[in-house]
């Protein structure tokens, strides 16, 4: 295929589809209520005059329930996705989302119960919300889990958090006002220091070695300072490599009086294999939208339990679920129940329990695959990404020797000699049917290209990818402009980012008052 | 190639500064405008605020960075470059002229002596690349 | 596969493990299950939610509204929701067209320039405004004012624990259920006052008399909706000067689901765009000059500023932002008035109604939209309970939960779902269960 020779499509009417305010007709409807069936009473009787809209909410769109449907099926067309092929988009595990789960998710005696519920009636989702923790506490080795965070970011602000509170309690006031500071390697996801500074730490960057680990030599240094609470770390990180010394980082932490987070973002490579509760961790966040297969749905929603040591326990999120040791039931009581009572807990970081429709396709997807399977996934996980680290390895440059775990990064250190760049290489992957992989991150690595395919995909796929990775190798040589136009086959070309940045326009507006505006 | 202007002074920061009697015009240069990539937003310190020298007054963005912009020289921020707030590119199409970022009313002239001449600039930027 | 690359078993990919870290039994999880059996499981746990079953009056921050049929089908494509962050924009423009719709959608109906991509709910919403509002104004107490969603109020003091923010309560005012006239704390080190309307008692708040009171002390006005429906039919926040306003979309087409996921609202103005936390996307043209939409004002997210950043945010609520986005789109600008109109109406009559039954009242004068405080003869939760198991009805929210000095008093929600029999039911239930336990 040389894809230089397609020309877009640009007077197909759904590329075409414009914005639904530019398709609003004045006094089109696409719903129908029943009639007002009480007495009715004057509207500014009920609502005073002064506290009504008296926009008329005029802007807002006018269409039919076909022009709904017709618009978001055109748009839906121009968007990539897992349903369609392989989306190795690094550090993100966009695995199979089963229709399974989502039909679980949508049971009304779920998808219809309030969260305010008194617990007796509400037994069935409490007792769903304690078998998942139950089942995350034995995958991490970790037995206090907190499903209320909504989100890998939000996880770790609740795992840095209950540190917090932890030495706060243990050290006292005074004392650990002294001990602030939160260390993240360089290769870490941004979304860790953001947290830790929520949770009021300052930030000191651990250095990787050579062959893309912890700097064991710069970790001890650092905590000889004695004011470290704590260690964020990614393991395998997202180099794709796993920490072989994680026992040994663990205990120079805890020597140095500080504990061990991990972030989770990076299970798929380790659910049944290995449990970060025996590597010495104190805490971790698990992404059930990740690891657990809950749908990424175009950026969330997602769901981001916390999972700690017994010594952390009381200080997770309030509240939490819990289960009757002994049966209650004969005398009224509630077998699974809402405990508030935990006086060391951080407090509340979510409205009432979290995403809870994530938490009903997590199990789903647990209770599909069994133990073995769990494994069994993890291991195709793996193999499939070393798959990729070996068949590229002639093409492309990859900087570190260790064998890689779930995700593999490479560089563009070889095609970039002919002006090549990542970004020309993730834009004309995008040519031969792929989603790019998650290029530029880690930030450490120069052109990164961070590689994750995931259980997925198989053999056949596998190979196609890598003929397409192969493929661009040699067109960044014989042809570079043919790359670094690409891509060809969408519906746009490359956006002018800077433009868009420079002026921003967040929002449609009516003709007239844009000009005026 | 890189442009290095002869009668400018230069900071290791990647700044330059044109003295105008006890005025300091402060800017980035084309090697950091370069670097950057396209220049979307400027953030700028407001009239009469002070800097040491080397501390930051202020940020350059481009699309996915942001970096610090150091004042080479102490003193008050007596103008400031207002056309930036719409046309943020001229730090990329005139960087030494009309994207100019501040004017410092400096505390001590001396400073400029300490700061890198155009030579001693351009073997800076050559040691930084390799 | 395992032999191409030089490995000769499973346990070989995983060499890098130290093996005294590898596990050497099985996961004490579940065998698998087959899709006859997990579907019955989950069956017999969901016929275990009784309160699922049947008519109810309960709000409090997550409201039962109708949502077309067409929500589900639309966010059930799997192009929508098998994708990720659209990080490549010409492969992501479904998304990001869609995002770009309810940014817009999102501005219009709260009256504001700017709005973001979403926020995990309403709550965390609030708490990075209150965050917001400190870089902002770099001043660092807070207020928080009148009957503001008590489990908001905790997840605000959770965000600001650590970020050396005062956060001081303004009690509210006890006959009207509003914030009293005169705000204690609110002075010059203020940063931002923060109010809910419709409050968590329903009552709707004067924000643009809030609104001038903080202006005049220099601190931004941060209004919380918890029932995003109000909109509808009330003056905008926006329109009636707040600085920040967030808001819980659920009721925009979104599934009760025992309280998430959900999706927070979050816009500004303009001039604070460059301060907002979260996604942003925008418009963008290409070299031949077709429009299309990136994300954009990447620079104050984690990725690139890292502790520095203006949140924490990366994965949002993108699938239920296009739930909402659907559903404000097919209700459009007369549905959304419509579904007001009919909330408040229905809410009015049964407000009326209970009144008049002997031994009820209501405690609070402000005016409503659909949500009301009943003060009852006896016992609410009591009453409460007892109205589930006779009359299968959920009768609303005991304030005991939150307020344990108002055991009498339950808030009682009602929208265009209940029907005319559904609250005339609900009116005898009162009326008999109150009689027969005087």
């Amino acid at each position: 295929m040389r894809s230089a020779d397609i020309t877009k499509v640009t007077s197909h009417i759904s590329h075409n589809e414009a914005l639904i305010f530019e398709r609003s007709q004045t006094g089109r409807i696409g719903y129908r209520l029943p009639p007002l069936d009480v007495d009715e009473t004057a509207i500014d009787e009920i609502v005073p005059k002064k506290f009504q809209r008296d926009d008329d909410l005029e802007g807002l769109p006018e269409v039919s329930e076909v022009d709904v449907i017709r618009h978001f099926t055109r748009m839906s067309t121009w968007n990539y996705s897992i349903d369609l092929g392989m989306y190795p988009l690094g550090s993100c595990t966009m695995k199979y989302n089963s229709r399974l789960n989502e039909k679980v998710a949508r049971i009304p005696g779920f998808a219809n119960l309030h969260p305010l519920a008194h617990e007796k009636e509400a037994q069935g989702a409490l007792q769903i919300i304690y078998e998942l923790q139950h089942h995350l506490a034995e995958i991490t080795g970790l037995p206090g889990v907190s499903l209320q965070p909504a989100a890998g970011a939000h996880g770790e602000m609740t795992g840095v958090m209950i540190i917090r509170a932890y030495i706060d309690a243990r050290d006292g006031e005074g004392a650990s006002a002294n001990r602030r500071t939160m260390l993240i390697p360089d290769s870490a996801h941004g979304t860790n220091p953001a947290s830790a500074h929520l949770s009021g730490f300052s930030v000191k960057t651990i250095r990787s070695t050579a062959e893309g680990l912890t700097d064991l030599a710069h970790l001890r240094e650092i905590c000889s300072h004695g004011d470290v609470a704590g260690l964020m770390l990614t393991n395998p990180n997202t180099l794709g490599l796993f920490e072989r010394n994680i026992q040994e980082i663990c205990q120079i932490v805890h020597d140095a009086g500080g504990l061990v987070y991990m972030d989770g973002a990076n299970m798929n490579a380790l659910v049944g294999i290995a449990r970060p509760g025996d590597m010495g961790v104190d805490v971790i966040h698990l992404n059930l939208h990740k690891t657990f297969s809950t749908p990424h749905g175009g950026g969330g929603p997602g769901c981001g339990p916390c999972c700690s040591t017994a010594e952390l326990e009381p200080f997770l999120p309030v509240p939490r679920i819990v289960k009757s040791e002994t049966d209650v039931s004969a005398g009224g009581g509630a077998t699974f129940r809402v405990d508030f009572n935990y006086p060391q807990s951080i407090g509340r970081v979510k409205a009432f329990f979290g995403n809870y429709g994530m938490m009903l396709r997590a199990l789903a997807y647990i209770q599909t695959h069994g133990n073995d399977g769990l494994r069994e996934a993890t291991e195709a996980a793996v193999l499939n990404s070393r798959y990729i680290a070996h068949e590229l390895a002639s093409d492309y440059e990859k900087p570190f020797d260790a064998p890689s775990m779930h995700e593999v990064v490479f560089t563009d250190k070889r095609q970039s000699r002919k002006g090549v760049h990542t970004l020309d290489i993730a834009k004309r992957l995008i040519d031969y049917g792929f989603h790019p992989m998650t290029i530029y991150f880690p930030l450490i690595v120069q052109g990164a290209m961070l590689i994750e395919p995931t259980e997925s995909v198989g053999h056949q796929e596998l190979d196609q990818f890598v003929a397409a990775m192969r493929a661009i190798a040699r067109e960044a040589v014989d042809d570079p402009e043919l790359v670094l136009n690409a891509p060809h086959s969408t519906r746009i070309g490359r956006l002018d980012e800077a433009a868009a940045a420079r002026k921003p326009v967040l929002r449609w507006k009516p003709k007239q008052a844009a000009s005026a505006g | 190639m890189v442009n290095v202007p002869e009668d400018l002074h230069y900071s290791k920061d990647h700044e330059w500064v044109r003295v105008e009697g006890d005025v300091a015009v402060v800017g980035i240069t084309d090697y950091a405008q370069n670097s950057l990539g396209d220049v979307v937003y400027v953030e700028l310190p407001k009239v009469g605020e002070e800097f040491a020298a080397h501390e930051s007054f202020g940020s350059v963005e481009s699309v996915k960075a942001v970096s610090e912009v150091f004042s080479p020289v102490s003193g008050t921020v007596a103008e400031v470059n207002e056309t930036l707030n719409d046309e943020p590119e001229k730090v990329n199409v005139d960087s030494y002229g009309e994207g100019w970022m501040i004017k410092v009313r400096m505390l001590n002239s001396g400073e400029v002596d300490s700061l890198l001449t155009a030579a001693e600039y351009e073997d800076f930027t050559k040691a930084e690349t390799e | 596969m395992l032999h191409q690359i030089g490995l000769h078993s499973a346990e070989d990919l995983f060499a890098s493990i130290p093996e005294e870290l590898r596990l050497t039994r099985a996961l004490d999880t579940p065998a698998a299950l087959s899709e006859i059996e997990l579907l019955a499981g989950f069956e017999r746990m969901a016929a275990n939610n009784a309160a699922s079953q049947r008519a109810s009056f309960l709000g409090a921050g997550a409201y039962s509204h109708y949502i077309p049929t067409i929500v589900d089908h639309i966010i059930s494509r799997s192009e929508f929701f098998t994708a990720y962050t659209p990080y490549q924009p010409e492969i992501s423009q479904g998304t990001l067209q869609v995002i770009f719709e309810f940014q817009t959608l999102v501005c219009q109906l709260t009256g504001m320039d700017v709005a973001n991509a979403s926020m995990y709910d309403g709550s965390t919403a609030l708490a990075e405004a209150v965050l917001m509002a400190e870089r902002v104004t770099k001043r660092s107490k807070v207020v928080a004012c009148g009957a503001i969603h008590p489990e908001y109020l905790e997840v605000v003091n959770t965000y600001v624990q650590h970020a050396g923010i005062e956060l001081k309560h303004v009690a509210f005012e006890p006959s009207s259920g509003q914030v009293p006239a005169s705000i204690a704390h609110l002075d010059d080190r203020t940063a931002a006052l923060v109010v809910q309307s419709p409050n968590f008692f329903g009552c709707i708040e004067d924000v643009a008399a809030l609104a001038e009171q903080a202006h005049n002390a220099g601190a931004l006005l941060i209004v919380a909706v918890t029932e995003a429906m109000s909109l509808g039919l009330l003056k905008s926040p926006g329109a009636a000067g707040a600085d920040i306003v967030i808001a819980e979309g659920q009721s925009f087409g979104v599934p009760l689901s025992f309280g998430g996921p959900y999706v927070g609202l979050f816009a500004t103005r303009d001039k604070y765009a460059r301060q907002i936390p979260g996604r942003l996307v925008g418009e963008a043209y290409d070299k031949q000059g077709r429009r299309g939409f990136v994300l954009t004002l990447a620079t104050r997210e984690q990725h690139i500023r890292r502790e520095k950043a203006t949140s924490n945010i990366c994965t949002n609520e993108g699938l239920i932002a296009l739930a909402a986005t659907v559903y404000m789109e097919t209700m459009g600008r007369r549905g959304l008035r419509d579904v007001a109109v009919q909330c408040a109406q229905k809410a009015s009559y049964t407000s009326r109604r209970i009144s008049e039954i002997e031994g009820f009242s209501l405690p609070f004068s402000a005016p409503t939209f659909n949500e009301f405080v009943v003060l009852g003869p006896g016992n609410a939760a009591e009453l409460l309970s007892r109205l589930a198991a006779e009359r299968d009805i959920n009768g609303g929210l005991a304030l005991s939960r939150y307020f344990p000095d108002r055991p009498n008093d339950f808030l009682v929600c009602v929208t265009e779902i209940n029907s005319r029999a559904e609250i005339d039911a609900l009116l005898d239930g009162l009326a008999d269960i109150a009689h027969s336990s005087a």
